[in-house]
C-alpha cells in the first residue's frame, strides 16, 4: 500500500526526525489560509500516487499567499499519471544548502533491510543507481541487532563532513530504521534530506510503502489507505478478499492462483484475445467469493465473454461450480462463460453444472481458445 | 531417490487443529505421508483422528512433539500472525526441514525468521507455499496428490496453480516426477531455485528438470546461470506474467515488476541465453521435455 507524502512526514515527526511544518488542504482557500500562516515563500504539492510530481506540473512555489491560492487552483483538480489530485501540502520553502538522499527496503536478495544513503539527493535514486552507482552506499541491516549506532554514524560519514551534521543525520538514521519498524514498510525514503545555511538537518520529502501483509496488525497504518484514483472494482474486490486488476482487454478472468491467473492473462494474449482484468479468487472453498468475482467482472462494460480457469487443491471445484450456479441466479449476466474446472471434486462440480445448463471442459488451452473465438478475437 | 522427502519423512503437523491444518493432515495421511504427530497449544494430550482409523498424538509445543517422535519434518498452516513464530519454534526443536504454507506473512517477520533458520542450520520451504510432493512416497503440504505420479521430472515453481497445471499436463502424457517443489511467491523466502536445481542434480533419479518463474525479482536469472554453469541434467521452463502490467502486485508479494527489474522479457531471455528451453503456454512444457529426456 502506498500512502501519501503528508502521511509520511507524520509518521516521521512521530518518531523525532526533524520536518518542516505543513499543512495539508482540499481547497485553493484553504491553501491560501496556510500561506498566510506560514507568512513566507510557500511550496504546494500536489499529494498522489505517483511519482514525478514535479516534472507534471504538481509542485509549485508561491511567494504571496494569493500566488498559493492560484497555484492550488491549478493543481487541485488536475490529473497525475491519470489520478486526480484531491489534497495539497503546504509548507514553508526551506534555504536549502545540500541534498542527500537517506532510503530503505525491503531486500529480496540479501533477504534484510538494505539502508541506501547518497550525496545525490533531490533526483531520483533509480537514476543515480543507474547513472553512478558508487554515489551511493548501502548496508544491510542485521535484524537480530538492528541498525547499531556506529553503523548510522559510518553511513553519515560518508554523507556530512561536519560532525554536528554527521550526528543529526546518524540519529535521523535510526529514527528513520524505527519507523520504518514500526509502520510495517516495504520502502521509506527521505529525499531529499537537507542541510539549511545555518547548518540543521531536515527531511524535506518522504515516501513510505507498506507491505500488504502487516496491514492486519496494524489499523493505525490501513487507516491511512487513500482509495481516491482507486478504481472502483479493485476497491471492491479487495473488500471481497479478492486480487483484482483491471486490464483493457475484453475477456474476463477468473482463476485461482496468482501464477496460473497471470499464465491465463497469457494464454488469452497467446491466442491473439485480450484479457479485462486479472483476478484470483484465492484458496479458499466460498462460494460467495465467486458470486462476488463475478458481479465485479460483469460491471466492466467492455466484458463480452468470462473465463473461469480453476484447477482444484485446497479449492474445491465444488464450491466453484456452485458459485456460478448461484451468481447466475442471483445477477444478470448477459455475456457467455466458459470454464474450465480440473482438481479436487471436480465430477461433483461437472455433475453441477450439467445440471445447471453449463458445459465444463478440463483443459485449459481449450478454454481459453473458446473465450477468445467468443470474444470475437483471434488467431 | 526424490529431494527433500521421501517414504522415511517423519512429519508433525503444526496448527493441526485447525480448519486448513485438519483438512490437509487428513489428506497427507491418506496420500501416505507418515504424519506422526500434531502441535496446537492447549490441546496437548488429544489425540488427532485421521482417515482409515488412522490417528496421531497432539502436543503443546514442538520441543516435546519432537522429543516424543523424533520428527524431521514439519508443516505449518497456523495464521499469519503466528507463523514466524511457529517457523523459529520448529528450527528451535531441530527440525531440519520445515515447511511454511502460511500466506500473508509480513516480510519483515521473515527477515527475522531466515537469520534463525540460518543460525539453526535447518532448511525452510516457503511461505505461502503449497509444499512439495514426492510422488508415491510422501507429501508435505496442499498439493492435489492425484495430479502427480513416479517418474524421472523434477519440477520447481514459485506458483501453486500454476505447478498443478503442469504436474497435471506431465502426467496427462505419461511424464512423471521425482519430486514438485513450490518455493512461493514471496520476496524472502527459505529455499530459491537454486537451492532446489542443486538438489534435483544431485538426486539420481531425476533425469530433467522444470523451473517455472513469474515476474518479479532476479532469482530466475541467478537460477538460469547456475543451470549453465553448474547442471548437467536439461532444464526447461516457463515463465508467467508476460501480459501483467508493471508497478502492480499481481497476488503474489513478490510478483511485482519494477523498472527493468524482473519483467518475463528479461527472464525468459536469461532462460535462452543458458540453454533452458522456454515453453510458450503451460502445455509446451511436456514437448520440450519430452525432447531431452
Amino acid at each position: 500500500m502506498n500512502i501519501h507524502e503528508y502521511q509520511a512526514r507524520e509518521i516521521l515527526t512521530a518518531h523525532g526526525v526533524p520536518v518542516p511544518p505543513g499543512v495539508v488542504a482540499t481547497t485553493p482557500e484553504e491553501v491560501e489560509r496556510a500561506a498566510q500562516q506560514f507568512g513566507s515563500t510557500v511550496v504546494v504539492k500536489a499529494q498522489v500516487h505517483a511519482g514525478g510530481r514535479g516534472k507534471a506540473g504538481g509542485v509549485k512555489l508561491a511567494k504571496s499567499p494569493a500566488e498559493a491560492k492560484d497555484v492550488a487552483g491549478k493543481i487541485l483538480g488536475m490529473r497525475i499519471k491519470d489520478l486526480p489530485v484531491e489534497k495539497v501540502l503546504v509548507a514553508p520553502a526551506e534555504d536549502i544548502a545540500s541534498e542527500a538522499y537517506v532510503g530503505m527496503i525491503l531486500d529480496r536478495a540479501s533477504k534484510r533491510v538494505v539502508v541506501m544513503v547518497s550525496r545525490e539527493g533531490g533526483v531520483d535514486i533509480e537514476e543515480v543507481a543507474a547513472m553512478n552507482p558508487d554515489a551511493i552506499r548501502k548496508l544491510a541491516v542485521d535484524p537480530r541487532y538492528g541498525l547499531l549506532p556506529y553503523q548510522a554514524y559510518s553511513l553519515a560519514v560518508s554523507l556530512y563532513d561536519d560532525i554536528r551534521q554527521q550526528r543529526a543525520c546518524a540519529k535521523i538514521l535510526q529514527q528513520l530504521y524505527a519507523a520504518f519498524l514500526s509502520s510495517g514498510a516495504s520502502l521509506a525514503e527521505i529525499n531529499p534530506l537537507v542541510t539549511t545555511p545555518d547548518g540543521e538537518v531536515k527531511a524535506l520529502d518522504a515516501k513510505f510503502n507498506i507491505d500488504d501483509n502487516e496491514l492486519f496488525r496494524r489499523p493505525d497504518i490501513e487507516a491511512l489507505r487513500d482509495t481516491s484514483g482507486e478504481p472502483e472494482a479493485e476497491i471492491q474486490a479487495r473488500e471481497a478478499g479478492l486480487t483484482f486488476i483491471k486490464l483493457d482487454g475484453n475477456i474476463g478472468a477468473c482463476v485461482n492462483g496468482a501464477g496460473l491467473a497471470m499464465a491465463t492473462m497469457d494464454l488469452i494474449k497467446f491466442y491473439g484475445g485480450e484479457p479485462a482484468n486479472f483476478l484470483d479468487i484465492g484458496g479458499s472453498s466460498n462460494p460467495e467469493k465467486v458470486v462476488n468475482a463475478l458481479r465485479i467482472i460483469t460491471a466492466d462494460p467492455n466484458v463480452k465473454v468470462i473465463c473461469f480457469n480453476i484447477f482444484g487443491g485446497i479449492t474445491r471445484c465444488d464450491d466453484v461450480a456452485n458459485g456460478i450456479v448461484t451468481a447466475t441466479q442471483r445477477i444478470k449476466i448477459d455475456v457467455p462463460i466458459v470454464i474450465r474446472l480440473t482438481g479436487t471434486n471436480e465430477d461433483a462440480a461437472l455433475e453441477i453444472l450439467k445440471n445447471a445448463g453449463f458445459s465444463a471442459t478440463t483443459s485449459m488451452d481449450e478454454v481459453v481458445q473458446k473465450a477468445v473465438e467468443l470474444a470475437g478475437a483471434g488467431k | 531417490m526424490s529431494i527433500f522427502i521421501d517414504e522415511n519423512t517423519k512429519l508433525l503437523v503444526q496448527g493441526i487443529t485447525g480448519r486448513d491444518g485438519s483438512f490437509h493432515a487428513r489428506q497427507m495421511m491418506e496420500y501416505g505421508t507418515q504424519v506422526v504427530g500434531g502441535v496446537t497449544p492447549g490441546k496437548g494430550g488429544q489425540t488427532f483422528e485421521g482417515p482409515d482409523g488412522r490417528s496421531c498424538p497432539i502436543f503443546d509445543t514442538m520441543e516435546q512433539a519432537v522429543a516424543a517422535t523424533g520428527a524431521n519434518a514439519s508443516v505449518i498452516y497456523v495464521p499469519p500472525a503466528f507463523a514466524a513464530d511457529a517457523i523459529m519454534e520448529a528450527a528451535g526443536a531441530g527440525v531440519p526441514f520445515i515447511v511454511a504454507i502460511t500466506e500473508g506473512v509480513p516480510v519483515l517477520d521473515m527477515t527475522r525468521v531466515y537469520a534463525y533458520v540460518q543460525d539453526a542450520g535447518v532448511r525452510l520451504l516457503g511461505p505461502n507455499c503449497p509444499g512439495l510432493l514426492s510422488p508415491g512416497k510422501s507429501k508435505v503440504g496442499i498439493l492435489p496428490g492425484q495430479i502427480a505420479t513416479p517418474g524421472p521430472v523434477g519440477v520447481v515453481s514459485r506458483s501453486g496453480t500454476l505447478t498443478y497445471e503442469v504436474v497435471y499436463q506431465l502426467t496427462n502424457a505419461g511424464i512423471g516426477q521425482s519430486t514438485c517443489v513450490g518455493i512461493g511467491g514471496d520476496p524472502i523466502n527459505g529455499t530459491n531455485f537454486i537451492d532446489c536445481l542443486e538438489a534435483f542434480e544431485n538426486d539420481p533419479e531425476t533425469k530433467a528438470v522444470v523451473m517455472i518463474g513469474e515476474i518479479g525479482g532476479t532469482d530466475e536469472q541467478q537460477a538460469a546461470e547456475f543451470v549453465s554453469s553448474r547442471m548437467t541434467k536439461p532444464v526447461v521452463g516457463f515463465i508467467a506474467g508476460q501480459t501483467a502490467p508493471p508497478g502492480r502486485r499481481m497476488g503474489h508479494a513478490g510478483a511485482i515488476i519494477s523498472g527493468s527489474e524482473g519483467t518475463a522479457a528479461e527472464k525468459i531471455e536469461t532462460f535462452e541465453r543458458n540453454g533452458i528451453g522456454v515453453a510458450k503456454k503451460p502445455s509446451d512444457v511436456v514437448g520440450l521435455i519430452q525432447a531431452v529426456l
